[in-house]
């Protein structure tokens, strides 16, 4: 109870911006709209005017929630939860490319953390590389890798997936570096009194000191991972997916269903890396490290 | 001829048993951006087996580097120096020293069995001889029983304990300890000093000792080596007195007293230069 006055607050307060954001956002068109029809708008009539118009600048809160609903629930109800106009297979064909990104992010990421933490020469020259890659904009890269992939036959998931990847990565590495190098000058001295090999000391000792870092990467990288997936679906016009709704929205100016798929990408955010959260705080402490 | 022999035999009488440590003309200059640092000069010593050596002095006299220097942690760069007979990194390849930390360096995520068995999975042993000997090191500092524990729900002398523990386990004949209970208090002290004398007398392993502690220093060793630093050098080697069996209350006797001024003196010594 303590902790949930703060947060009913908070939220309170949100809505009651957002609701004063869609009055003074939308007004314009609904005096336009008054005017050309030649009738005064009393204030209540004006503020349910920018509340329900079918195209506003800033949709209200429960306009996106019926949207969603409507996308959602109410298919899911229909027995259509997993048809083609439904918020879930968008976020499915979303998640799918994020997931695989994710994936080929954290693996690509740990290889090049072990490649920079073993090998002197990717030590001194591989960093300045992945800092640079993440200083292109996603969204200029974006369109020539899928262009590219496109000419090598290579098109569906996999190259929304590599663009996930492209910006997954980057926490990873940084995270991995600093987690393989966290054991100790004597926790290092002590392996090599017993004569491990590199392969030893990496598999018991650097691997698994490294395990905080990685998890605090993942929750970065998971959701660097989405932002990927949705930009990947943009300049492809794909048919399916948030971005693919973000776009189609976009073209039509349908702000409601711009927000509702808005609200659907957090949503799915959240729930991924509260599950990383979750196997993070189980696997942590299960090692004794929380 | 002669010579050898009687150097062959002086030797023997010392103390019955070969050298198992033996360093000579012993240097190791460190290049810091101040200049260079002597952290051993010139050291000359040996350690027969089956000795209980200590090594005491004030910060920076070099003796945490000679002990390095042993364990092929740090390369000395004057001077010879053998380990059972082959240079200090032949004795580390053939898993020839157990070393033990100032800190117990337990992993967190291993039980405490699982501490004790890791050199054993390092070197290779099979799994039933990875557990009779978890078993049997941990009987030897008395924590049979807490294998399945984690080291968090251990006390920090029973944790200094099992890394002593983790150091026994592959049967190496020497033991390098370096200040291993030097962040734990005097009665939990006193204790393992007790159990460390019992585990040397049990297992007859030459131990190299790195303490600050002038007591402690007597109460354990047959060879108390002085040290002195800036160059780090040995200031005085002292032969004890004591008998091998010792029990606590030894440290009232005229004759620990004797050998503790000793060791005061030849550290007061070796600070007149300051």
């Amino acid at each position: 109870m303590r902790n949930l006055l703060p947060i009913l607050t908070v939220v309170a307060t949100i809505f009651a911006l957002w609701y004063g954001a869609a009055i003074a956002l939308n007004a314009p068109w609904a005096k336009d709209k008054a005017t050309r029809a030649g009738v005064e708008l009393s204030f209540s009539e004006l503020v349910a005017d920018t509340w329900s118009q079918k195209k506003p600048k800033l949709p209200a809160p429960h306009q996106v929630g019926a949207e969603i609903w409507k996308t959602t629930g109410a298919m899911v109800l229909k027995g259509r939860g997993f048809s083609k106009r439904s918020l879930f297979y968008h976020s499915w064909v979303t998640f799918s490319a994020t997931a695989l990104g994710f994936l080929l992010g954290t693996i690509l990421g740990t290889l090049l953390a072990i490649g920079i933490v073993y090998n002197r020469t990717m030590d001194m020259s591989v960093m300045p590389w992945v800092i640079a890659s993440q200083t292109i904009p996603i969204i200029a890269i974006a369109p020539m890798i899928i262009v590219v992939l496109n000419a090598v036959g290579i098109s569906g998931l996999l190259p929304k997936a590599m663009i996930s990847m492209y910006l997954s990565f980057f926490p990873v590495v940084v995270g991995m570096v600093k987690g393989l190098r966290s054991p100790s000058a004597m926790q290092l001295d002590q392996v090599r009194t017993w004569n491990a090999s590199a392969a030893q000391t990496f598999w018991y000792l650097r691997l698994p000191s490294s395990m905080p870092y990685l998890f605090t990467s993942l929750k970065i990288g998971i959701a660097a991972s989405l932002v990927g997936a949705i930009v990947g679906e943009l300049p492809t016009g794909a048919v399916a997916g948030l971005g693919a709704r973000l776009l189609a929205g976009s073209y039509y100016g349908q702000t409601i269903q711009i927000w509702s798929a808005l609200l659907m990408a957090a949503a799915l955010a959240a729930l991924m890396v509260g599950i990383i959260g979750m196997v993070q705080r189980y696997t942590l402490r299960r090692m004794g490290m929380a | 001829m002669v010579n050898a022999l009687q150097e062959a035999t002086g030797d023997l009488l010392h103390l019955g048993g070969p050298k198992v440590i033996s360093a000579k003309d012993l240097s190791l200059t460190f290049q810091t951006n101040d200049g260079p640092v002597h952290a051993l000069k010139d050291v000359s010593l040996d350690v027969h087996k089956g000795e209980f050596v200590s090594f005491i002095g004030p910060s920076g006299c070099g003796k945490t580097t000679f002990l390095r220097v042993m364990a092929d942690l740090e390369q000395p760069t004057a001077g010879t120096i053998t380990v059972n007979g082959t240079s200090p990194e032949e004795a580390r390849r053939a898993r020839a020293y157990g070393y033990v930390f100032q800190a117990a360096g337990l992993y967190p995520w291993r039980t405490i069995g699982g501490n004790v068995r890791l050199p054993l999975e390092i070197m290779g042993y099979d799994k039933a001889a990875q557990a009779e000997r978890v078993k049997r090191v941990l009987e030897l500092v008395e924590l049979a029983g807490f294998e399945k524990k984690f080291p968090w729900q251990l006390s920090g002398g029973m944790q200094q304990r099992a890394s002593i523990a983790r150091a026994l386990a592959f049967d190496a004949d020497i033991l390098l300890m370096d200040e291993p209970f030097g962040a734990l208090d005097e009665i939990v002290r006193d204790h393992l000093n007790e159990q460390l004398l019992q585990l040397w007398a049990n297992t007859q392993k030459t131990i190299c000792f790195v303490t600050h502690s002038i007591p402690e220093a007597v109460y354990l060793s047959t060879k108390i080596v002085v040290m002195s630093p800036r160059p780090g050098r040995i200031a005085d080697v002292i032969d004890s007195p004591l008998p091998r069996t010792r029990p606590l209350d030894i440290r009232d006797t005229p004759e620990f007293i004797e050998v503790a001024h000793r060791v005061r003196d030849g550290l007061r010594a070796g600070h007149e230069d300051d």
